[in-house]
């Protein structure tokens, strides 16, 4: 078994590697494979062009893909194993609706104030960092009101529900404020909520990847208290964890996780709910401390393949992250469980 | 227990494994006592029970002792320690706890489960020394799960899962093992199987062991020690056979229609009939002929005045005296429908005498 998993994590994080590869080397216009490498690894290409187009444009997207598929994995299963939830995902606390509702009134003010001058330029530029912060607000707000609210409610069912309903109420509101503004920035709202690996620059990086990496730092201290609680929280309790802590601190984690990535990518679906559910048929573990590094592999796996299907080869044509995540992703995990039902392993 | 496992898992406690003991302690929600002024004690190296009927408050307090809950009033030591005052993670290392919340443990499989135990133990990445796979190996030998251990909780059945589950608390390596119902679903054979298997496990490990059930017939012939709820919300304690003999049992279990009889340590249908059957049989047949009998309205006796007599001629044969008349009864179906026949005024109070 233990050969098994270190045979899988070796072929996962070839896969990965090549992947990143291809990710960066394919696109409208298509980079030699040797002049990627070349790129990747600090060297010269044969034509400088190639290193304008990888360093300024393709890097950003492959890492942005890779720090989002292992962030919203990781807080799906986080999420998952906090509610003993299937279900769960990393907007089960309504992270998505609070990022939603900051970019919906960043759009519905400034763009409306300033029409003629930023739109067109939609969410690029100025405009594009106001919508990063915009949504780094809205979701932090949400998030602090389920964080604030958590502290009352003993239940890990009915913080599921708080977190839903708090979610359903921004959602709310998202729609009045959209049904309130010109129909033209409706549409670059309908946009940003398709999700985009895209819009991240080299200047984003930055930002997203401490966060990311701090998220994830903290899901790795919690492998331990996160399996205490598999089996429910009183016996977690009476095996020494502190449970409350362990949940705010598994929530903070998941915040960051997902609020980062949704911040820059916009809310990407599906990669948060099917990721574990992958990682876990692949390791036939529930154990946290195989899980958790199978969840991220997986998910930057499945994201790169989403970047780079996402763009087929020397064609401009974009199909959007989430069709791509959706439309290719759902129907590979339904043939996945249904293979597994038939060999006797279910999640 | 002699085997190696225990070497490395006791090095955190010092000195001999104390009892359990509470005194005047009341257990409830919001201020509201379901069970008050309790003391007692639980004795290492015996099996404990506590003992009452649905809904009497028995899950509260065993969660009040593991530290589930805070009591409302009183205290809990653990040998000379307070447990109410020991900090979560040491008291971990001192019970253990197997409760009614549903597992649903996902793709752990049995061992990985009984793992799960030794968390108090490790270090805060949860990797598992010499010491914690002596210990697991251990637990899962002592409930006789050997062969459940490869395999995944979630396909196995509730019997089994309870197997694993007391795993999981015995590699925790607690001094005090509580466990709350952990016969509720199970059948009859499983429930005698696990409630021996508990108090051999207090017997060789020296433990602590307390377990709530609301099965008296068993808890009378396995319990060392009960605790019974009683209907005022305290508690009384002492062996099994001090509370039946000073009718405290019947006093809590007793209703309208239904006694606990000292004797054959099952519950009856309360005696509200006068039709009374001499049974000549010997044993198991006379308990069975009586069975049949009960279920129909009548009593059985040995001797004395009665309306009926009913002999046992061998095989499943009977000859049946009633109302002056002899009947050969073939068959238990064929008894049954005899006893079932309604009485007529003319016979209530028969002639009819043994002989």
């Amino acid at each position: 078994m233990i050969l098994r998993r270190a045979g899988l994590f070796t072929v996962l994080g070839a896969v990965a590697v090549a992947l990143l590869v291809l990710a960066v080397a394919l696109g409208p216009v298509s980079v030699p494979l040797p002049d990627t490498i070349a790129v990747l690894v600090g060297g010269e290409p044969s034509d400088p062009r190639w290193a304008v187009v990888v360093g300024s444009v393709r890097l950003a997207r492959a890492v942005t893909a890779v720090l989002a598929g292992a962030a919203l994995g990781v807080a799906g299963l986080l999420m998952q194993t906090l509610f003993r939830n299937p279900l769960a995902d990393p907007y089960i606390l309504g992270v998505s609706s609070g990022a939603s509702l900051g970019v919906a009134l960043f759009l519905a003010t400034t763009t409306a104030a300033a029409f003629g001058a930023t739109f067109g330029a939609g969410l690029v530029g100025l405009g594009r960092l106001g919508a990063v912060g915009a949504a780094a607000a809205g979701a932090g707000l949400v998030l602090a009101v389920v964080l604030t609210l958590s502290r009352w409610v003993r239940s890990s069912v009915t913080l599921l529900i708080v977190g839903i309903m708090v979610g359903a109420v921004t959602s709310a509101v998202v729609s009045l404020v959209l049904v309130w503004t010109d129909p033209r920035i409706a549409q670059q709202y309908v946009v940003w909520g398709l999700g985009s690996f895209d819009a991240t620059s080299m200047r984003d990086l930055p930002i997203l990847a401490p966060v990311v990496a701090a998220g994830l730092l903290l899901a790795v201290l919690l492998v331990k208290p996160l399996n205490a609680l598999l089996l429910g929280d009183g016996y977690a309790t009476s095996m020494g964890v502190a449970v409350d802590r362990t949940r705010l601190l598994t929530m903070v984690a998941a915040a960051l996780l997902a609020g980062g990535v949704t911040a820059f990518c916009g809310p990407v679906a599906f990669i948060g709910i099917a990721i574990p559910h992958l990682a876990r048929l692949l390791v036939g573990t529930s154990d946290h401390r195989v899980l958790v590094p199978a969840t991220a592999l997986v998910g930057v796996v499945t994201a790169l393949v989403c970047a780079v299907a996402g763009h087929p080869p020397g064609t401009e044509t974009v199909v959007p992250l989430n069709v791509m995540t959706s439309l290719v992703g759902a129907p590979v995990v339904i043939a996945v469980l249904l293979r597994a039902r038939r060999t006797g392993v279910v999640t | 227990m002699t085997d190696h496992g225990r070497g490395g898992a006791t090095g955190k406690r010092n000195g001999p494994r104390g009892g359990l003991s509470v005194e005047d302690l009341a257990v409830g929600y919001r201020g509201t006592a379901v069970l008050h002024g309790l003391t007692a004690r639980a004795e290492p190296g015996e099996l404990t029970v506590l003992l009452g009927p649905n809904g009497a408050g028995k899950s509260t307090l065993l969660r009040t002792l593991a530290g589930l809950q805070r009591p409302l009033t009183g205290t809990i030591r653990l040998g000379d320690a307070d447990l109410l005052a020991m900090p979560a993670a040491d008291r971990a290392v001192q019970l253990a706890v197997v409760l009614t919340d549903r597992v649903d443990p996902g793709l752990l499989t049995g061992r990985e489960l009984v793992a799960l135990g030794r968390h108090p133990h490790t270090g805060a990445r949860g990797r598992l020394r010499p010491a914690d796979e002596a210990a697991i190996e251990a637990a899962v030998r002592a409930v006789g799960a050997g062969h459940l251990a490869a395999r995944r909780v979630a396909e196995l059945s509730d019997g089994e899962r309870q197997r694993i589950l007391t795993a999981r608390a015995l590699a925790q390596d607690p001094a005090l093992l509580l466990l709350d119902e952990p016969s509720a679903f199970l059948d009859v054979s499983s429930r005698v199987a696990l409630l021996g298997l508990l108090r051999t496990l207090a017997r060789d490990r020296g433990i602590a062991v307390v377990v709530s059930t609301h099965d008296l017939e068993l808890v009378l012939r396995l319990a060392d020690h009960v605790w019974l709820v009683d209907p005022a919300g305290g508690l009384c304690s002492g062996p099994p056979e001090e509370l039946v003999a000073d009718g405290a049992v019947a006093a809590v279990f007793d209703t309208a229609g239904l006694a606990f009889d000292p004797v054959t340590g099952t519950f009856a249908v309360a005696d509200d009939t006068d039709r009374r059957a001499v049974v000549v049989a010997g044993q198991p047949h006379r308990a069975l002929i009586g069975r049949v009998l009960a279920r129909h309205g009548w009593s059985a006796t040995v001797d004395g005045p009665a309306e009926a007599e009913i002999e046992h001629l061998g095989g499943s044969r009977f000859t049946v005296r009633h109302r002056g008349r002899s009947a050969f009864v073939d068959g238990w179906s064929a008894l049954r429908s005899w006893a079932a026949q309604p009485p007529t005024p003319a016979t209530r109070l028969s002639a009819g005498t043994p002989t």
